[in-house]
């Protein structure tokens, strides 16, 4: 029996680590594909220039258009669902701490808006441009991803809130803090390492979604200066490129890959060094 | 530097050691029922809280003694499945019907909770946050105040070096303290205890115990403990809470020497 017990704990100890080194070898593996396939086509000229005339026939030039493209919608899309998605929060948190069921109604909602394919979310934001009459633009795609990234960041800055502990909650109010003052002053505080990971967390999934941005924010190879401009971004770049007949543009698809990768990968390293510096007062 | 708190005590009143001589009661509770439900939490509370006593609420986990002292500072408005009737008064207020002014109210109680939940902010900043909420800015002032409550707690010594360190970075008995001088610094006169003790090491609860033995020249204090031992230690006045009910109140004399009810001697004998 108790050989018995002692093999089922063996068994499941390297079945579970298996699983868990199988899956960081595939991210690995994909990595590095990508990082070999795309290796020739890496210079400082695909991060430093906006293509030239030719550029999708193997010509010079980068793609300095969709990341900037990339980066303005991402960062635009961010700061709106900051805007909506902290105060829907710390509302669901702190002004709904009474209401069990309205609180999980709401949640059910966003878990629900989480899930629906990004390309709905384009074709939702195609259509609300059609309406106000505008064209593919910045301002078009970084709504739309504001949009498909706000539930995410609603419910992930939520998770961080009802964590918090009840305790905390009424240590606030018993010193005779306002629902406000709790929010905003302890709340916020103690969740503040939290929604920076969250922020980034949606910002990296904002920058990487090609199917939200394939109809709102259109395609260019100049840098947009404003708003009402159309706007290339990286995941629709490397959907172009790599449907191209010529060996050399599909190199630069992979190279265009890896720029999105590094800027995702640094993404997370950013908001794991950030939210390890500022939960250095928390709670835990 | 002076634990002497001005303000604090509307009212001479004659000191503990004079036992249990008629003070007018700083807080009394009527009729009061709480229901959750079906569920029947507290059943006709009716209690008088003396003035500059420690009161101790005794009895065993689960009778209503924390909903008890929730209702006293109105934390039971977050809970909305609790249905609370009755009448309670701090002074002359009756604080139950109010609506208007719910900080003002609960900040004539410093709360110390199970174990201590110190703001995610520095020590300095846990202290200064009551006088924040209250208006003052004067830095010299919150400062002066911070290091008078800091000292009031005994903690001054031990953080003076360090008071911008995170709160948290303090041991469970120094964040207790630190929870202590922060709800002091808000000037209430009730102090509302639920089991402080019970997540600290004994050398810690003995400190705890004896700042409450000092305080109460200050402050009226009501602990809540189900540790008989540290009811016999420190109260001045007992009531005895069992299944929602007050089953006895009066002088620690009275209730440990010459229990009236079974459950009360049962309780005695095996804490249960
Ligand atoms: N929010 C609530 N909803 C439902 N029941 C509750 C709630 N809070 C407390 N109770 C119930 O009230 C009773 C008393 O709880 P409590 O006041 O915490 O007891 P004590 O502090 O004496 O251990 C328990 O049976 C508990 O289950
Ligand atoms: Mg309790």
């Amino acid at each position: 029996m108790r050989r018995i017990k002692i093999l089922e704990e063996k068994f499941f100890i390297l079945l579970s680590g298996f699983m868990a080194y199988s899956l960081i070898a595939v991210l690995a593996f994909i990595i590095l594909v990508i990082f070999v396939k795309g290796f020739n086509a890496l210079s400082f000229d695909m991060i430093l220039k906006i293509p030239k005339g030719g550029y999708y026939y193997g010509g010079e030039g980068g793609v300095l258009n969709a990341i900037a493209g990339s980066v303005y919608i991402a960062f635009g899309a961010t700061l709106i669902a900051i805007a909506i998605g902290m105060p829907a929060a710390l509302y669901i948190n702190v002004q709904l701490v009474r209401y069990k069921r309205t609180q999980n109604t709401i949640r059910y909602f966003l878990d629900a808006l989480w899930g629906i394919p990004s390309i709905v979310y384009g074709a939702f934001g195609f259509a609300l441009m059609l309406f106000f009459g505008m064209n593919a633009s910045l301002l078009a795609g970084i709504i739309t991803v504001a949009l498909l990234i706000s539930p995410i960041m609603v419910r992930t800055f939520d998770e961080v809130l009802s964590t918090i502990p009840k305790g905390l909650h009424e240590a606030s109010l018993a010193l005779g803090s306002t629902r406000t003052e709790t929010a905003f002053r302890v709340m916020f505080k103690q969740g503040f390492s939290g929604f920076i990971t969250a922020i980034l967390l949606s910002f990296g999934r904002g920058i990487g979604d090609a199917a939200s941005v394939l109809f709102t924010a259109g395609y260019t190879d100049n840098i947009p200066v404003n708003l009402d401009e159309p706007a290339a971004t990286l995941p629709l770049a490397i959907f172009f490129q790599l449907g191209s007949p010529i060996p050399e543009v599909r190199e630069r698809a992979f190279a265009s890959a890896v720029i999105l990768t590094a800027i995702i990968l640094a993404i997370s390293l950013g908001a794991r060094y950030l939210s390890k510096r500022y939960s250095r007062t928390n709670l835990k | 530097m002076s634990l002497q708190e001005p303000g604090i005590m509307t009212q001479p009143a004659t000191l503990p050691e004079t036992g249990e001589k008629k003070v007018t009661p700083i807080l009394r509770v009527q009729h009061l029922n709480v229901h959750a439900g079906s569920n029947h939490i507290l059943k006709d509370v009716n209690l008088e809280i003396p003035r500059n006593r420690i009161t101790v609420l005794l009895g065993p986990s689960g009778c209503g003694k924390t909903t008890l002292l929730k209702c006293m500072n109105k934390l039971t408005d977050l809970y909305r499945e609790l249905n609370v009737s009755g009448n309670i008064f701090i002074e002359n207020d009756n604080i139950l019907h109010t609506t208007t002014n719910i900080p003002g109210i609960r900040q004539k109680m410093g709360l110390l909770s199970q174990r201590p939940y110190p703001l995610p902010v520095s020590i300095y900043k846990n202290v200064a946050y009551g006088l924040k909420l209250k208006g003052v800015r004067d830095k010299r002032l919150i400062g002066f105040s911070v290091e008078k409550h800091l000292r009031e707690v005994g903690l001054w010594e031990e953080v003076k070096n360090r008071l911008n360190a995170p709160a948290t970075s303090l041991s469970i008995g120094q964040q207790q303290r630190l929870c202590l001088a922060r709800g002091l610094a808000v000037k209430p006169s009730i102090i509302l205890a639920d089991e402080p003790t019970s997540a600290l090491d004994p050398i810690s609860s003995k400190i705890i115990e004896d700042l409450f033995k000092d305080m109460k020249k200050h402050y009226t204090i009501i602990l809540v403990t189900h540790v008989l031992r540290q009811a016999m230690r420190l109260a001045d006045h007992v009531i005895f809470m069992y299944d929602g009910e007050i089953i006895e109140q009066g002088s620690p004399e009275e209730l440990f020497n010459n229990p009236q009810t079974d459950k009360l001697r049962a309780y005695l004998v095996d804490g249960n």
